[in-house]
């Protein structure tokens, strides 16, 4: 074997292993650190168990919105169909409105509530989290140019 | 008037670069000298014409014209100067026209600075021409700045006030000299290819701009982070969204590339790679443009809605990357190779280097976009977050800083390990030194904290350390030793934030206390602060430490009457070493406002590195253009 022949070899080989090194750690922390979003529609059908994080997409109910004494608030995140009761501990986003679109992220817990860890209200008033337009459109909410 | 100038100045330009693509490629076959002119006055003609395209939508801008559709869309009365200019690219229409302005600039740079043989040139210059093309036909059919409204209205509906921002005014022109910057390396690459004119001298002629690209991303990369750090008020600097992404893996391509490429020049080692490389590296640029611009992703970045927009782009992408990866496969395998090296090399070295820098480039990419693949296939959503980068991206840029201070100890072509490592002994002993303070001094995440402090210790006594032992001073090991160690700086930066940062969410009225940190927050009076464009409402809290008053901060919140927005404007005070850091939240009940205050400690260190690391790339630079200039003859260079 030739010094040329030696040193592809030797790439080759690099390559190889690098390539299943990285693959074998691609597809671990796939398969545990992926968040599916969920409407609420979805979430009732689905049975979700309580404790596994997801993002949940929706409309903040129109009056569901109660602040607590410090920085706890709660509402309501629906689709039209279904409603899930949402727990949140935090600064709510600039945008976030009554009868807007919202997006959470967190966990059910036991009690069938959503704990969320981050909410995300749409980024300005030209357009609306695409999840959540599609979640309005297959339950049959979604209005053009509406919402 | 203005808009019909800046339109008649984009045609001509388009007719321009279709001159310059045509000479340019027939220059790699017959007659280089003249092609190589005629492509290089194309080239600077482009330039010009884009230059006055681009003036007048700036001019347009500052005499508020909302007679042009893109400045009613995106400008308003209402908006200061500085941000109506900046502004300009601040929407898709003008950003696509600084992209050109950009790509024009780097088309000028290689005619003017004629590096490489005359068939190298106009082969390049060419390929420039191909991309000029493209881009001026996408903004001239789907996204031209330069339409007419009729009537006009009576203002403009303003631009996102999250850009109303000088650190946005600077961000985005500075990536784009990164991400079109690629394109000179493309073009070079693509050029080798046609000319088969591929070996260290062509590496020394498309090495500047890779350099350039190289530090312009660097910067462009380190101010998004400081500015979603300071604007968006959640505290974090990094936040592994699709768009920061999509200019990460670029970087990360572009810093594989200027590895690789050091062994072409000074050895000809991996030639190929080099040049699959320079496509790769650019062909991430346009990824990440159509990512960003396409509108399939949704952020602050996102102007673009249109379809017709996202089609043409993915049309171009393939067109490029597919033209350029085809060009490469039925080239590629008739060029000659460089020459053998052995196993302990520096060339095994950054061997190791780009195999690490390409896997994480694939984790990057494969988490940025396999989320939108399962979308298009499957209809399922999902997110992928950071825990994801945290057990992929992490660990291989570990085993990249073990590696890292070898590289440079080690000798081209063969080297002893035993003879290269022993020197290093002094960094493995600062390491050992940080690794014990680290135990000593912080209470929690005691390992991790140990591991990453004596990884970034390594990294940096190394590179000063080559650096002294070194007996001339060139500026080529200025460069080595300033690039890698802003590296470890960075990643203390990260870690100290990380690992031991305090936040605090409080409900603040007047007299009410908080602590975070080592501070206490003491809540005072809130006050109007309102701006040209803005009603905003401002908390004076005044902090202590240790029983003393040492500062008083406003964090504010802004209401934007004409585009319905809010902002956070945050507080921060650094020490140089840690920040303290507000931001007012929403008003709950009478008089009492949420505030969200962090203590991040060596959060500032994450963007001192980022600028260590340019400058070390500026050095670099700076070496081979004061090279080129005292002794044209490219052999002399060579041997230095």
């Amino acid at each position: 074997m030739n010094a040329r022949k030696k040193r592809r070899l030797y790439f080759v080989l690099a390559v190889l292993v690098a390539g299943a090194g990285g693959a074998a750690l691609v597809i671990t922390a796939l398969k545990d650190n992926v968040l599916y979003f969920y409407s609420p529609s979805d979430v009732a059908a689905k049975h979700v168990a309580p404790g596994i994080a997801f993002r949940i997409g929706g409309l903040v109910e129109a009056g569901s919105l109660k602040h607590g004494g410090g920085a706890e608030v709660a509402f309501t995140v629906t689709d039209g169909k279904t409603n899930v009761p949402v727990k949140y501990e935090g600064v709510l986003p600039a945008l976030f409105r009554e009868g807007q679109g919202v997006v959470a992220m967190g966990a059910l817990n036991p009690s069938g509530t959503f704990d969320a860890t981050q909410v995300l209200a749409k980024h300005d008033e030209r357009y609306m989290p695409p999840e959540v337009v599609d979640a309005l459109k297959r339950s049959g909410r979604w209005k053009e140019g509406g919402a | 008037m203005t808009a019909e100038i800046g339109q008649l100045a984009l045609t001509l330009a388009l007719a321009l670069s279709i001159v310059m693509a045509a000479t340019g490629l027939a220059g790699a076959r017959v007659t280089a000298n003249v092609s190589r002119r005629i492509a290089s006055s194309a080239a600077m003609g482009l330039l010009v014409f884009i230059a006055l395209a681009f003036c007048t939508l700036v001019y347009a801008a500052i005499v508020s014209d909302f007679s042009v559709l893109n400045i009613a869309d995106n400008s308003s009365l209402a908006k200061p100067m500085l941000y109506k200019i900046t502004g300009v690219w601040g929407n898709h229409e003008g950003s696509m026209l600084l992209w050109v302005l950009v790509l024009a600039l780097y088309t000028g740079a290689i005619a003017f600075a004629k590096r490489g043989s005359a068939r190298l040139t106009s082969a390049a210059l060419g390929v420039q021409g191909l991309l000029a093309v493209a881009f001026l036909l996408f903004i001239l059919f789907t996204s031209n700045p330069f339409l007419r409204i009729d009537p006009p209205p009576f203002d403009g509906a303003g631009l996102n006030p999250l850009l109303q921002d000088l650190g946005l005014a600077v961000h985005p022109p500075t990536l784009y000299i990164g991400y079109v910057g690629l394109s000179a390396s493309f073009a070079y690459a693509a050029a080798a290819l046609i000319t088969r004119e591929v070996d260290a001298s062509w590496a020394r002629a498309a090495r500047p701009f890779m350099l350039a690209a190289w530090i312009a991303l660097t910067i462009g990369i380190t101010l998004g982070s400081w500015w979603a750090y300071y604007e968006l008020g959640w505290g974090g600097f990094w936040f592994w969204d699709p768009v920061e992404n999509a200019s990460l893996m670029p970087w990360l391509a572009a810093t594989a590339l200027l590895h690789s490429a050091l062994a072409t020049e000074r050895t000809g080692a991996f030639r190929t790679w080099t040049l699959l490389l320079a496509i790769a590296a650019f062909s991430l640029s346009l990824i990440g443009t159509f990512l960003v611009r396409s509108g399939v992703l949704t952020s602050v970045h996102a102007f673009a809605n249109d379809p017709e927009r996202g089609t043409f782009i993915l049309i171009m992408l393939v067109a490029a990357i597919g033209g350029a990866l085809a060009l490469f496969a039925w080239r590629a395998p008739s060029l000659e190779t460089g020459a053998a090296f052995e196993p302990v090399s520096r060339e095994t070295a950054l061997l190791v280097n780009n195999v690490l820098l390409v896997a994480a480039t694939a984790t990057v990419f494969l988490g940025t976009l396999y989320p939108l693949f399962l979308d298009a296939f499957t209809g399922t959503k999902i997110s992928v977050g950071p825990p994801f980068f945290a057990l992929t991206f992490v660990p291989i840029f570990v085993l990249l800083l073990i590696a890292l201070p070898f590289g440079p100890r080690l000798s081209w072509h063969k080297a002893e390990f035993a003879q290269a490592a022993r020197p290093l002994l002094p960094a493995l002993g600062a390491a050992l030194v940080a690794a014990i303070i680290v135990c000593f001094v912080v209470a929690s995440h005691i390992v991790a904290a140990a591991g990453i402090f004596a990884l970034a210790a390594w990294v940096i006594a190394a590179s000063v350390l080559d650096l002294i032992r070194r007996p001339v001073k060139t500026a080529a090991a200025f460069a080595v030793a300033v690039a890698h160690a802003g590296l470890g700086v960075t990643l203390m930066g990260v870690a100290g934030t990380t690992l031991w940062r305090a936040e605090t969410l409080a409900l603040l009225g007047p007299g009410e206390k908080a602590t975070v940190g080592p501070y206490t927050l003491t809540m005072g009076q809130f006050e109007r602060d309102d701006g040209p464009n803005y009603a905003a409402i401002r908390a004076d809290i005044h902090v202590s430490a240790g029983g003393n008053t040492i500062a008083t901060l406003w964090p504010a919140k802004r209401v934007y009457p004409i585009e319905q927005q809010e902002t956070a404007e945050t507080a921060i005070r650094t020490t140089g070493f840690s920040d303290l850091y507000l931001a007012l939240g929403d008003e709950r009940g009478k008089g009492r406002f949420i505030v969200r205050a962090y203590y991040n400690p060596l959060a500032p260190f994450i963007w001192f590195g980022g600028g260590i690391m340019a400058l070390g790339g500026l050095a670099s630079l700076w070496g081979r253009v004061r090279a080129k200039s005292r002794q044209p003859n490219a052999q002399a260079v060579a041997a230095e």
